[in-house]
């Protein structure tokens, strides 16, 4: 795995740059990650949908997908293409500090 | 007498009442439920459209593959109460239970994304992944002579993820042997942001659809279909029109699943990942497409999980510990057209890599690679299944993933 410097530390990363040990992530980094992929000013919509993922994750050791976040997050799908555009299962997960959603091949 | 009622008698719930008719003494009496007399070989679904199986290649009674001594019950299930451990019919009779599968499978559902169950289905709008919905598309393709032939993964995960990817290569291949395919568009619209995502099966295949000429429109999230004006529309309000769309619909599983509140939001049973065993009841299991495995939804990887299911069941229901893990052992042909295949082999933990894939007698097979035994390879497996796999029979392939004969280090 390779480890790259974000905001001065050390952190363990994927080839597409998605941070891959869970306990590397705070919420300062988070700021960095979101301005790293275009996104200005994490507000408290950002946060509610960071702190979803995040406890989720922690339960059932997968990245969320955006149906789990609309039905179990009770976060619309509508915004989070607002929130996170264009590529938004990417872009939150990438933000939160949670490994990149699977395909299968 | 112990009771085990197994639910579905798709491709997992067969292969266990088999398996388990076997190992289980006569002090327990096995029932098995579905809704459906026939069974369905769903990988022919995929050839239908093309002409290359007939229908009547994919049906056969369910009945024949149910062994003695196992009930064989002909109702859909309404109802599942874990705490009185009891299943209800749609017939009105309850029938209890000490131990439970759960194999009712994983099912396209429409009715989930607006303007998708319209009136224009069967007409503009088809899918393959049902038997009535792969013979309406057969007619449809043998009319459509030009346009924009759209094909829409609407979300993940679907059951036989690769299917999408398998239709748009051999839809590509019958629009040139028809002599159509400059008068007809092929785009493949997806959720993903790739064809293909994984690193390694990315690198070494992800010039297909442009050798291919199909047009690829990725990150697309569709949030409703206007059937009358024949447009995808996504949630960032991105457009896409089609002549004929050929849709994957969302996959989901039985509602009971979700009222019973075993399911998480696809209604897929909750289960550990290693032993199938319901994360909320310590007498359920849940088996194939049911369950929410991190891994594919497929036939093949129904038929691996049994190897480790069965010894666990039988272990476990006697006090013992389950000693056999599940590693998430994935195996599938994918079709790419001019009768070439490749085959993909992969588990929770390792990702699809290039190499060969050994098979006692028959093989080997290339991994991540066209070539015709593949395709044959593929072929085969319909014979497998009805007379081996189905039966519970033992097919020299290992259970768990094997790193004999793949690149290591592959990139
Ligand atoms: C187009 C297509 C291509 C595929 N290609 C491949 C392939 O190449 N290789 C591969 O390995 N896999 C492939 N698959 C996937 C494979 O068919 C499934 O993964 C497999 O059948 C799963 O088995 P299962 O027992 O979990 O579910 P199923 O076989 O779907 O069985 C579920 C059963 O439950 C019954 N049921 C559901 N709800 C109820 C209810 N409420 N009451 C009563 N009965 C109910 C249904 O009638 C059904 O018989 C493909 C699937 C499709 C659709």
């Amino acid at each position: 795995m390779p480890v790259t410097t974000i905001a001065d530390r050390e952190i363990h990363v994927d080839d597409d740059g998605f941070l891959t040990e869970f306990d590397e992530w705070d919420e300062g980094l988070a700021a960095t990650l979101a301005s790293n992929i275009g996104i200005g000013e994490l507000t408290e919509d950002h946060w509610k949908v960071i702190t979803f993922l995040r406890s989720d994750f922690k339960e059932n050791g997968e990245t969320p997908t955006l149906r789990r976040v609309s039905t179990v997050g009770e976060i619309a799908t509508k915004s989070l293409f607002q929130l996170f555009p264009k590529k938004p299962a990417r872009k939150m997960s990438y933000v939160a500090g949670l490994q990149k959603p699977k395909g299968c091949i | 007498m112990k009771r085990l009622i197994i639910l579905g008698a798709g491709t997992a719930g067969t292969m266990a009442a088999n398996k388990l008719r076997e190992q289980l003494d006569d002090d327990w009496e096995i029932t098995i439920v579905d809704q459906d007399e026939t069974h369905y070989y769903q990988p022919g679904y995929l050839f239908i459209p093309f002409g290359s199986y007939a229908p009547s290649d994919v049906t056969k009674t369910k009945r024949e593959f149910i062994p003695r001594g196992v009930n064989y019950v002909s109702a859909t299930i309404a109802k599942l109460d874990p705490e009185a451990d009891s299943v209800t019919l749609d017939n009105g009779t309850e029938l209890g239970y000490d131990y439970l599968v759960i194999a009712t499978g994983t099912h396209p559902t429409p009715s989930e994304t607006p303007g998708l169950d319209s009136p224009e289905y069967g007409k503009t709008v088809h899918d393959f992944y049902t038997f009535e919905g792969a013979v309406a598309l057969r007619d449809a393709l043998a009319t459509f002579e030009s346009g924009r032939f759209v094909i829409n993964l609407i979300e993940m995960p679907i059951k036989c993820p690769v299917a999408p990817l398998e239709f748009a290569f051999l839809a590509e291949a019958y629009f040139t042997e028809h002599g159509k395919r400059d008068n007809v568009e092929i785009v493949y619209v997806t959720p993903l942001d790739a064809a293909f995502t994984k690193p390694v099966a990315a690198r070494h295949l992800g010039s297909m659809f442009e050798d291919r000429n199909i047009e690829l429109v990725p990150d697309f999230y569709l949030e409703r279909v206007d059937a009358e004006n024949r447009k995808l529309i996504s949630y960032d309000e991105r457009e896409v029109d089609y002549d004929l769309l050929v849709t994957v619909p969302v996959n989901m599983g039985a509602t009971f699943v979700q009222e019973a509140g075993l399911g998480d939001e696809m209604n897929h049973v909750n289960v550990d990942h290693y032993t199938f065993l319901s994360t909320d009841y310590d007498n359920i299991f849940a088996l194939g497409d049911a369950a929410n495995l991190p891994t594919s939804k497929a036939g093949s990887v129904a038929h691996f999980a049994m190897d480790v299911f069965v010894p666990n069941f039988i272990n476990y229901v006697q006090g013992l510990p389950m000693r056999e893990r599940f590693d998430g052992h994935a195996n599938c042909y994918i079709e790419t057209g001019y009768n070439k295949a490749m085959l993909i082999d992969f588990n929770y933990t390792t990702e699809p890599l290039p190499g060969k894939y050994p098979i006692p007698g028959i093989g080997p097979f290339s991994l991540l690679k066209e070539t015709e035994a593949n395709h044959w390879g593929k072929l085969m497996f319909k014979w497998m299944y009805w007379n081996m796999l189905l039966r519970g029979k033992n097919i020299p392939v290992p259970s768990h993933m094997m790193m004999a004969g793949k690149e290591r280090g592959a990139s």
